[in-house]
Formats: structure tokens, sequence, C-alpha cells
């Protein structure tokens, strides 16, 4: 399998990578971590005849804190998050997340801001950023701007970005030492999409749930916020009743593709199992 | 479309080639390198008998241009034993162990075996079925090959192997 034939540029600046999309229109796409893009111009799925390799720009990899926010670099590796301190102390569900991402040769490349950015319903991190609330900054010719995560995926492979722009970093708020979490992702083996996943953040304060936030992985056309799921568990003891309800919210909201993975009914019921694993784990992390 | 001058460091030496830049590396590294201990097994990312070493990662080299390892430093299997021939410790406990049956996915699997040792030189069982589980092995149930890896493991850690009984 051999890709259609393109010309490649390595910029070293975000800026110079941009005025190459810019310049070179519609043919040319960018390259973060390259395993979701190669494989299909392997396929000749795509055939970009001008591919911007972002691989040789210091700038866009690394993780920092600023304040309570930590900001992460758009080609920082799925690797880099699962070696991360920063990311152990300040946003432990990633790393969670990270690891059941592909396999170890592919978290060695494959990057944040390509798994966000690509659009693809199957990736983890864009339900997850969703439940974080976190904020895409973007780079285009134009300029910079940012788009919410919870406004940036509008279907299979369509997100907020325009052509010629690209994620440059990933800002979240960090986590409360206090904070319970838990990603629960169900897959068939090593390496595949979810058939169904959950995130799951919670606090909770004197026996009551004081906030939660719900992301839902490849269950529908976009990453999903399960609001009204999460709007169950607030003000809730955690109980039976409310995770019930919550279960079924989130499960109302799904519309699964039908595919090797199962019919919509089992992706769906299994939504809510990961959903009903998320909330339990996440209330034993749970402080307060 | 022309083609693109590259360096790379491949198993200790220096060598440099002009490449299209639609090449794989692991086509580059058979066709042009002629190193040929790097298998193409799915092709698609997923099996990963095409693994090498790249810049101290482990990388499906199916799924890597070779323009992308312009100036990286590289290990394929070809690199894993001494000058002299002397194995590595890995290599002897696949043979030891009887790490492999057909082979096909073996030099994928020392490779691959060979960055999780050094990231982990102490893994439990668990840490090295999860670590290999980018690599796909059709014969051996892994059983041996999970051996083949603590043999290496304390080979290297100075320490006696013992068979975990079954």
């Amino acid at each position: 399998m051999i890709p259609g034939r393109f010309d490649y540029y390595r910029p070293s600046s975000a800026q110079e990578a941009v005025a190459l999309l810019a310049k070179l229109g519609d043919e040319a796409r960018p390259l973060a971590g390259g395993h979701s893009l190669i494989p299909v111009m392997k396929t000749r799925l795509a055939a970009p005849e001008h591919l911007i390799d972002l691989g040789g720009i210091a700038d866009l990899r690394g993780i920092k804190v600023e304040g309570d926010t930590v900001v992460i670099g758009a080609m920082t590796t799925q690797h880099d998050l699962l070696t991360s301190k920063l990311i152990a102390e300040h946003l432990p569900i990633i790393p969670e997340t990270s690891a059941l991402i592909a396999d170890p040769q592919i978290r060695y490349l494959g990057t944040l801001g390509g798994n966000v950015a690509n659009g693809d319903p199957g990736n983890d991190m864009p339900a997850l950023m969703m439940c974080l609330d976190a904020t895409f900054t973007v780079l285009g010719a134009g300029g910079e701007r940012t788009i919410k995560a919870r406004e940036f995926y509008l279907g299979t492979y369509y997100t907020a970005l325009e052509t010629g722009e690209i994620v440059t970093s990933i800002r979240i708020k960090a986590m409360s030492k206090a904070t319970g979490y838990a990603y629960e992702k169900l897959k068939r083996k090593v390496g595949d999409y979810a058939t169904a996943a959950a995130a799951v953040v919670l606090t909770v304060s004197g026996g009551t749930c004081t906030s939660a936030s719900i992301g839902l992985t490849n269950v529908a056309e976009t990453p999903l916020l399960a609001e009204d799921a999460a709007a169950a568990l607030i003000g809730s003891s955690l109980d039976k009743a409310a995770i019930d309800k919550a279960v079924a919210a989130a499960e109302a909201i799904t519309n699964p593709a039908h595919d090797a993975r199962g019919t919509p009914q089992y992706r769906t019921k299994m939504a809510g199992v990961m959903l009903r694993r998320a909330i339990a784990r996440a209330m034993t992390r749970a402080h307060g | 479309m022309a083609k693109t001058h590259v360096t790379m460091t491949i198993n200790g030496q220096e060598v440099e080639a002009l490449v299209e830049p639609r090449t794989l590396l692991i086509h580059f590294l058979r066709e042009q390198m002629l190193l040929t201990g790097p298998h193409i097994g799915c092709e698609t990312s997923h099996c990963g008998a095409c693994t090498v070493d790249m810049n101290d990662m482990s990388v499906k080299s199916c799924t890597v241009f070779a323009v992308q390892a312009n100036g990286a430093n590289i290990t394929t299997i070809e690199g894993m034993a001494a000058a002299d021939g002397t194995l590595s410790a890995l290599q002897e406990g696949f043979r030891m162990m009887h790490g492999l049956q057909c082979g096909y996915c073996t030099p994928g699997m020392i490779t691959r075996a060979h960055r999780l040792l050094i990231e982990n030189p102490d893994p439990t069982e668990d840490e090295i079925r999860m670590g290999i589980a980018g690599n796909i092995c059709r014969c051996t149930g892994y059983q041996n090959i999970v051996k083949a890896i603590q043999y290496a493991a304390a080979t290297i850690n100075g320490v006696p192997f013992h068979e975990a009984a079954e």
C-alpha cells in the first residue's frame, strides 16, 4: 500500500505552517502523528498534494502550568501525557485515557492535537476534552482564536476548524485533589476504537455530589457531553436512583452506528454500563 | 515531485539517500537499505512486525514516512546483536524460551521489547503483556514470548531466571 504522490514540507514554526496551508489551499493537509492520516493515504481515501509536517515545530510540543490552567501543546504525544509528572498531578484522568488509546508504538507518535482535531467520533480525547471543558487555541493565516471543546465537534470529521487552521494548544483547568474521575472504555481488543466509553469527573461535599461532568465516546456522530446525565447526579448522594437516572439520560442521547462493534441498541447499553462503572470508580476517588 | 535528501543513523551507521516523500520508512529500510529484518505484516499499523526503534521510541515503520525520519537514529533487528555476533539478552531469551515458531513477528517483538526493557528494566508479567500489545503473534499464544522477555530482563538485571509455574 503506497500513498499517492505529494510534496513534503517541514516548517519550523506554527506561523510558517499556517502560511503554507493558506498558500497551498485545499490540497494541503497538516501531518501530526500521522496514525489517522497515513493509513487513509495508503488506501487513497485521502490524497493530499501537499503534506505539512508539524513534527519539526518545537513550540507545539510540551506541557506547562499557567495559574490554575494546564496548557498542552498540540504536538504533545500520548506517550508524553502518560509519562508527564505535571499531567499526573493536575489532570490524572488524561493518562488514564491515553493508556487506552491504540498501542504502545502508536502512543509514541500519536498526538493530543491530532486526536482532538481529526473529528473522528472514535477518538477518545474529544469526549474527555468536552467533559473537562477544555479550550482549543487555533491558528490560521488570519490569526489566533480559541474554541471551546464543547462547541468544536459539528459532525463526523467535521469540526469548527476552518480550512487552513491548526490546533496549537489545549488549555484545561487543573483538577483539584478532591475531584473524583474515571475513564471507562469497552473495546474488543487493544488498539480498537471504543464500542462505547465514558468520561466522568465529579466532586462530593458532605456526601452530596456538588458538581459532575460526563463525556461519551463513539456512540454518536460526534463526542457527546451528557449534560442531563450530569444534572441527575448533582445534588444527589450518588445513590442508586440518581445513578439509574443519569444512565438513562446518557443512553437517551446516544445514536451509535451499527458496525462490527455491535448493534446500536447494544452500544447504547454499553455506554450506560461504561458510565455506571466510571461513576462508581470516580466516587471511590472523590474526597470531601 | 522532487525526491528529498535524507540522512539517518541506522544501526550505528550514517546513511544518506534520496527518497520520494511518499516512501514509507519500512519500504525505505527494506528496499533501499536492504534491511529486510523489519517485516511487512499487515501494513496497516496493527501487527507490529515492522517495528523499529526511532529516536528512542518503538514505531511502526509502515506508518511513518522516510522523510519524517530525516536525521533520526534508527535501530532495527539487524542492530541488536553485538558486532562479533553475540546475541543480545532478548535474542538469547527468545532462543532459550522458544519465543517463536514461524518467526515472522520476532524482529518486531524483539525490537519492541528492547525499548520496553530500557524504559522498565524489571517489568511485571502484566506490564510485559501490555508493553507488547501492539505486536501480534499468530503462533505462540504469547506464553513463551513473555517468558523470553522475562528471561532477558533477568539476564540484564544479573539475577537468575525462574520460570513461573503454570
